[in-house]
């Protein structure tokens, strides 16, 4: 059986997706040009603009296509360090950043890096359960502050913030508000205007939707500056020739998202739970990490000490089964998550723990699959671990 | 599912991870000549070789293991239990962390690290049988040599350095700091740089 639970790495396109990018393979015109070929992948592009803006509760000219989610949240941050005041960013003269130590690496190093070109960056903590710390955002608030950035769901436990709130408490002080939904987007209702955020980040490949593209959400008249130059593309926005077949893409994901989320929200919640309920019934000494309610109904994260996370992956992986882990050996330098450590889990915790991230493709055969090849994974790598011998081996050389 | 040559991985080190060899059962430490434990949990590796030796030839007959770590760190403690068997307690301390990567057909350089901490851990299991046997004067200690004064940067945290990624002085400033304040250890720790990169990866 081939069991992919890794949908917050990235997803699978959907077959509506796939269908409409394969019938418009022909079209390769350029939208910026006049002609025939250029007015007809004008049409395309602006027709998932629509959509999209729609998918967000947006209007069509508060959206902007990019390359990646990544791309987007480089853009937004980059807005804040600029010491011109020929144009209005670099007027606020606000150069303070608040954002979370829960942040994909794109928002934390964009953030690491103005850090070194003369911004301020402050990080918000989260509790246990993965939840920023409301009280110290009052306390960071000030005039300096030009931009707070929270993401709305976190992509490794799943827990989703407050993000009207925070936003609220932005503006009060007068700062912009961003948040990064490329988790959120698609597995609960985003809608910016309930929201009350300037920007937001929204990823294709997460919902079904080809790699490549996303769309940044930029409020009527909030000050930009575009991250890449050098052409009128997206009014100036963006420039480089959009991704014509990428953006068709993202159009038709996002329809489908609007079509079927509700209703896949409540089965993939379902199985989360028998999932939850199947680990705890089977496996001794776990832990659950993230929030118990507000948290993406697709995503479990859970610690199993005394086995690593990379090899549990990969036991899995030979029993066909696809999840990831909070353990990043690969890099050589076995830094565990940061999103666990910021929620107080210690190292060999997050050393042991794995991400089962669902999707629209999942199935109850699938969960019950994995309950059956998970207690014998984690039993087979504990009876080898070091960690699992009572009280001796710690203190058995020494 | 992941074939076979997909894997980051060799053959064999694929098979020693699919079906480790001498994983050391229950919990009794006892019931061996000697005992090593290196790494800790937090740091997401550790391991523990437990040898059986013949005191007449001090060849060791019998060598198991338990590991807590990656894919590379339960296959390398694997491989090196088995290479271990037959061999004198002598020959047995000088397997490097290279010759345990060879017999696995090589290792992806990020993963060199996670392979080095066996061969540290049988040595501890040889040194803790020569302390058991009244053989103290044979234990054999890693000493560490101070290369950078102003730091206190050692040769072992060259090596450290080394096997996390520094290929170039500049890199092996940026994990260490070494000789940042008075430059005067650069050309030694060229050298150990040159000397670690080679015993590690062969260049």
């Amino acid at each position: 059986m081939k069991v992919y639970f890794d949908h917050n790495a990235t997803t699978p396109l959907h077959p509506e997706v796939k269908k409409e990018m394969t019938e418009a393979m022909e079209m390769f015109g350029n939208p910026s040009s006049m002609h025939a070929w250029g007015r007809e992948a004008r049409a395309n592009v602006e027709d998932a603009r629509r959509r999209v803006a729609e998918f967000i509760g947006a209007t069509q000219e508060e959206v902007v296509f990019v390359g990646s989610g990544s791309e987007a949240n480089n853009t937004v941050l980059s807005l804040f360090v600029c010491a011109s005041n020929m144009c209005i960013p670099g007027t606020r003269m606000r150069s303070t950043i608040i954002t979370t130590k829960i942040e994909h690496p794109c928002v934390l190093e964009t953030s690491e890096c103005l850090a070194h070109r003369g911004a301020r960056v402050k990080y918000l903590d989260v509790d246990r359960y993965g939840k920023v710390d409301l009280d110290q955002l009052e306390e960071m608030l000030g005039d300096d502050v030009g931009l707070v950035s929270v993401m709305m769901a976190n992509n490794e436990i799943g827990t989703l913030q407050d993000i009207q709130t925070i936003a609220k408490m932005a503006h009060e002080s007068g700062a912009l508000m961003h948040t990064d939904a490329v988790q959120a987007a698609g597995k609960v209702p985003v809608d910016v205007s309930l929201l009350d955020v300037d920007f937001l980040t929204v990823s294709a490949h997460k919902i079904y939707g080809p790699k490549g593209v996303g769309a940044l959400y930029v409020k009527k008249g909030t000050p930009y500056c575009p991250l890449i130059r050098g052409g009128h593309q997206e009014r100036g926005r963006r420039a480089g020739t959009e991704n014509t077949l990428g953006i068709l893409g993202l159009g038709k994901a996002v329809e489908m998202r609007m079509q079927e989320m509700e209703e896949e929200e409540l089965r993939l919640a379902a199985m989360k739970s028998t999932l939850k309920k199947g680990i705890e019934e089977r496996i001794d000494d776990i832990h659950f990490n993230g929030h118990p309610v507000d948290s993406l109904s697709n995503t479990l994260n859970v610690s199993f000490p005394g086995a690593e996370g990379e090899a549990i992956l990969l036991y899995l992986d030979l029993e066909g089964i696809a999840v990831s882990t909070g353990s990043a050996c690969a890099s050589g330098s076995l830094d565990p998550s940061h999103v666990l450590l910021a929620t107080g889990v210690d190292a060999e915790r997050a050393h042991g723990s794995i991400r089962i991230s669902l999707g629209r493709g999942s199935t109850m055969q699938e969960v019950e699959y994995m309950l059956d090849v998970l207690p014998r994974t984690i039993t087979r790598i504990r009876n080898m671990s070091t960690a699992y011998i009572k009280g001796g081996a710690h203190a058995a050389s020494r | 599912m992941l074939q076979a040559g997909e894997w980051a991985y060799s053959e064999k080190l694929k098979e020693h991870f699919m079906s480790p060899k001498n994983i050391m059962q229950g919990e009794n430490t006892d019931e061996f000549d000697g005992v090593g434990l290196e790494g800790n949990l937090q740091c997401g590796d550790q391991m523990m070789v437990v040898i059986r030796v013949d005191k007449e030839s001090e060849i060791i007959t019998d060598c198991q293991w338990k590991t807590y770590g990656c894919a590379s760190a339960i296959a390398s403690t694997s491989i090196l239990s088995e290479m271990v068997k037959g061999m004198t307690l002598d020959q047995a301390f000088h397997i490097s962390p290279k010759d345990v990567a060879k017999e696995l057909g090589g290792l992806p350089d990020n993963k060199i690290h996670c392979s080095v901490l066996g061969d540290k851990a049988l040595r501890a299991a040889i040194n803790n049988y020569y302390v058991r046997n009244g053989m103290d004067d044979r234990v054999m200690q890693e000493q560490a040599k101070t290369v950078c004064q102003c730091m206190s940067i050692t040769d072992h945290d060259i090596e450290e350095a080394v096997l996390e990624g520094a290929r170039t002085y500049f890199e092996l400033q940026e994990h260490t700091k070494i000789g940042t304040v008075c430059g005067q250890c650069k050309e030694e720790a060229e050298s150990l740089l040159e000397k670690f990169k080679h015993i590690h990866f062969g260049v």
